[in-house]
């Protein structure tokens, strides 16, 4: 019984409660642990850990929406401007009160969370496509409020430097270093995110999804559940949104437009709605794409196209592919890469013994 | 210039523009109406009627009545196309999966006009002058003339389709009900495949006017920004009420962009129509002339 269940033969709580009931998903933490702490770090160049950072910061962001979106129901294309909140935060603390970042993250993600509270506060009366159209507002007028309210925004360009973090005296400046600061906040937000979604403040999530006159019904609170909802999921954000300004050294508006917020929404959907490891295939899936397409296109483009040409189709192709690959998983499998990696495991369950 | 000068300058070109919008958002509305999917894609489907006009005219050095033709034509197979390959599969599905399909769809005409079309802005020029016409205090540039013309005459032309044919009668009852209309004998997907259609058709007019108005580029497509305090103040399956939100957020933001630029540096335009919609949403969900809809479990 190393790989799976063959019926159930607990013979103690212990046994029913346990965190990992199979010794196959032990060995697999166990080894995905040794995997991110030990060989990948050590193991690649730094180009290629910037790359893996860059996925990090999504994986935060990534569940935060998906929290909100896959989990209570409500969408948000305001996340962007979340982030941005987070980010002007934590470098108006760092660069005028010279605090450590730990107190700038916490406080960005507090600011954070307060703003995307009160944008969620017209999800008690509207729903759906208003909601939607009511946090693209919020995403504009944040947008635009950051960028022309120079105590916010610095004044030049409307953009901060940050200085470097530092752990124990110790400051991170390679992306080695940042590889590992990351890592922990992966680790935390996942772990904080599958302890949620199974909870009482989770559980109440999900029924507002379902149904929310009907959760209503048998006693949730939606308005305090889908404040909490759009709160906890902008905290995310709001920590996003410091990560990529400690990781860039610079925080800029620019990254988080309206594109930042179709992104992130863009990971949830094509990685699985409503799903943890669905948020981690997204994020990866969607970091990765423009990457692999600029590389596609710069090995092999120059046999189609001139090599001035190429480097202006590289962002049209990105969004093409970007957009396509949003109808069609949205067409095709609604329930995204998630769903997919799913059969995969239900066929190899039985494999080799299909009957 | 005197104050109330200043005003009656901001507020008559706010009218018109407004008026332009209320025809782009009309490709909303009737989507919306009749098939209750939601199109973000709406100012992609005008910059696409942009870019086909424009490469006509250059590319092919077409005669511009072959171009408009040639763009209206473009964009009802577009509007029939896209229905029967994408947004028939999602009937049935929830709110934000048409949301998403549509944001989807925006991103991949973004990329496809310029890698199409060319990535530089290209002028479409309609032979009506660009000297502004001259009313004492007012002075009005030719194409928004034009434009809010074209607008009211195809918001009429519309709210007649919809009031008294056979068609928009019939259009109607599949907005209503669609299980109803199928009883009664109305081919229900015709009556989709015919609001996307109509759609097209608006956005091509859209694509000519706005082309016009700002160029033809990939930013053209952020006219569909306003589409949505356009059609959420008027509430999204009103034809007047794509009038009225229009006037309301064309005179809103130019007002507020003449009195609040100059202490913030500009930019107003953009939000200060979001922030108008955003009371309304507080205050009326379903928009001035929407249809109030009653929730049961």
């Amino acid at each position: 019984m190393i790989h799976r269940e063959c019926g159930v033969l607990k013979t103690t709580y212990e046994a029913d409660m346990a965190l990992y009931p199979l010794p196959i998903a032990r060995w697999a933490v166990g080894g995905f642990a040794v995997l991110f702490f030990l060989v990948l770090p050590f193991s690649v160049h730094e180009y290629y850990l910037s790359i893996v950072n860059l996925v990090s910061i999504s994986i935060v962001g990534a569940l935060g929406l998906n929290i909100l979106v896959g989990y209570t129901g409500q969408i948000s294309i305001g996340h962007g401007a979340f982030m941005s909140v987070g980010a002007y935060t934590a470098a108006n603390f760092a660069v005028r009160l010279g605090l450590p970042w730990p107190v700038n993250l916490l406080l960005g993600g507090l600011m954070a969370a307060l703003v995307g509270a009160v944008v969620g506060v017209p999800s008690l009366r509207i729903k759906g496509l208003y909601l939607a159209i009511a946090t693209l507002a919020g995403q504009l007028i944040i947008e635009w409020t950051i960028n022309h309210v120079t105590f916010i925004s610095g004044g030049v360009q409307a953009s901060i430097q940050v200085p470097r973090p530092e752990l124990f005296g110790v400051p991170i400046a390679s992306q080695r270093q940042m590889y590992f600061l990351l890592l922990a906040f992966v680790v935390v937000a996942l772990v904080g995110t599958m302890n949620l979604v199974r909870s009482r403040i989770g559980r109440a999530f999900i029924a507002i999804r379902d149904h929310d006159i009907a959760a209503e019904i048998i006693g949730i609170n939606i308005f305090r559940y889908k404040l909490l909802a759009f709160a906890i999921s902008s905290f995310y954000a709001g920590v996003t949104g410091v990560l990529y300004t400690y990781y860039l050294g610079i925080a800029n508006y620019e990254q988080f437009q309206i594109v930042t917020s179709i992104d992130y929404l863009a990971m949830i959907i094509i990685g699985g709605l409503g799903s943890v490891l669905g948020s981690i295939f997204g994020a990866i899936f969607v970091t990765l794409l423009p990457i692999l397409i600029r590389y596609a296109m710069e090995g092999f483009g120059g046999l189609v196209f001139s090599q001035g040409a190429v480097l202006n189709i590289i962002p049209n192709l990105r969004l093409i592919l970007f957009g396509g690959l949003i109808i069609f998983f949205l067409v095709v499998e609604p329930e995204g890469l998630n769903r997919l990696w799913r059969n995969i495991r239900n066929y190899f369950r039985l494999w080799p013994f299909a009957y | 210039m005197g104050d109330w000068q200043f005003f009656a300058l901001l507020l008559s070109n706010g009218i018109l523009i407004g008026l332009m919008y209320s025809l782009i958002a009309l490709g909303f509305v009737l989507v919306y109406k009749a098939t209750d999917a939601i199109n973000f894609a709406q100012g992609e489907f005008v910059m696409i009627a942009g870019f086909v006009v424009v490469g006509f005219l250059i590319s092919y050095g077409a005669p511009l009545w072959l171009s408009l033709v040639a763009a209206l034509l473009a964009m009802i197979a577009f509007g029939f196309g896209l229905e029967r390959a994408m947004l028939r599969k999602l009937i049935g599905r929830p709110i934000i999966a048409v949301v998403m399909a549509t944001i989807g769809l925006a991103a991949v005409l973004r990329g496809l006009g310029p890698l199409l079309w060319g990535a530089d802005t290209k002028p479409l020029v309609l032979p009506i002058g660009d000297e502004p016409i001259l009313l004492e205090p007012l002075f009005i540039p030719p194409i928004q003339l034009v434009g809010a013309t074209v607008s009211l005459l195809f918001l009429g032309l519309f709210g007649w389709f919809f009031l008294k044919s056979r068609k928009g009668i019939a259009m109607r009852a599949v907005a209503d009900s669609q299980q109803v209309a199928m009883a009664m004998g109305i081919n229900v997907e015709r009556y989709f495949a015919l609001a996307w259609a109509m759609t097209g058709v608006v956005s091509a007019l859209g694509g000519v006017i706005w082309g016009n108005m700002l160029g033809v580029d990939v930013h053209l497509s952020l006219v569909g920004l306003k589409v949505f305090p356009v059609v959420i103040l008027g509430g999204l399956d009103s034809i007047p009420g794509a009038i009225v939100g229009g006037l309301i957020v064309g005179v809103v933001e130019n007002v507020a962009a003449g009195y609040i630029d100059p202490f913030v540096g500009g930019g107003t335009k953009d939000f200060a129509p979001y922030v108008v919609m955003i009371i309304a949403l507080m205050v009326r969900p379903y928009g001035i002339f929407g249809k109030q809809i009653i929730e049961r479990v």
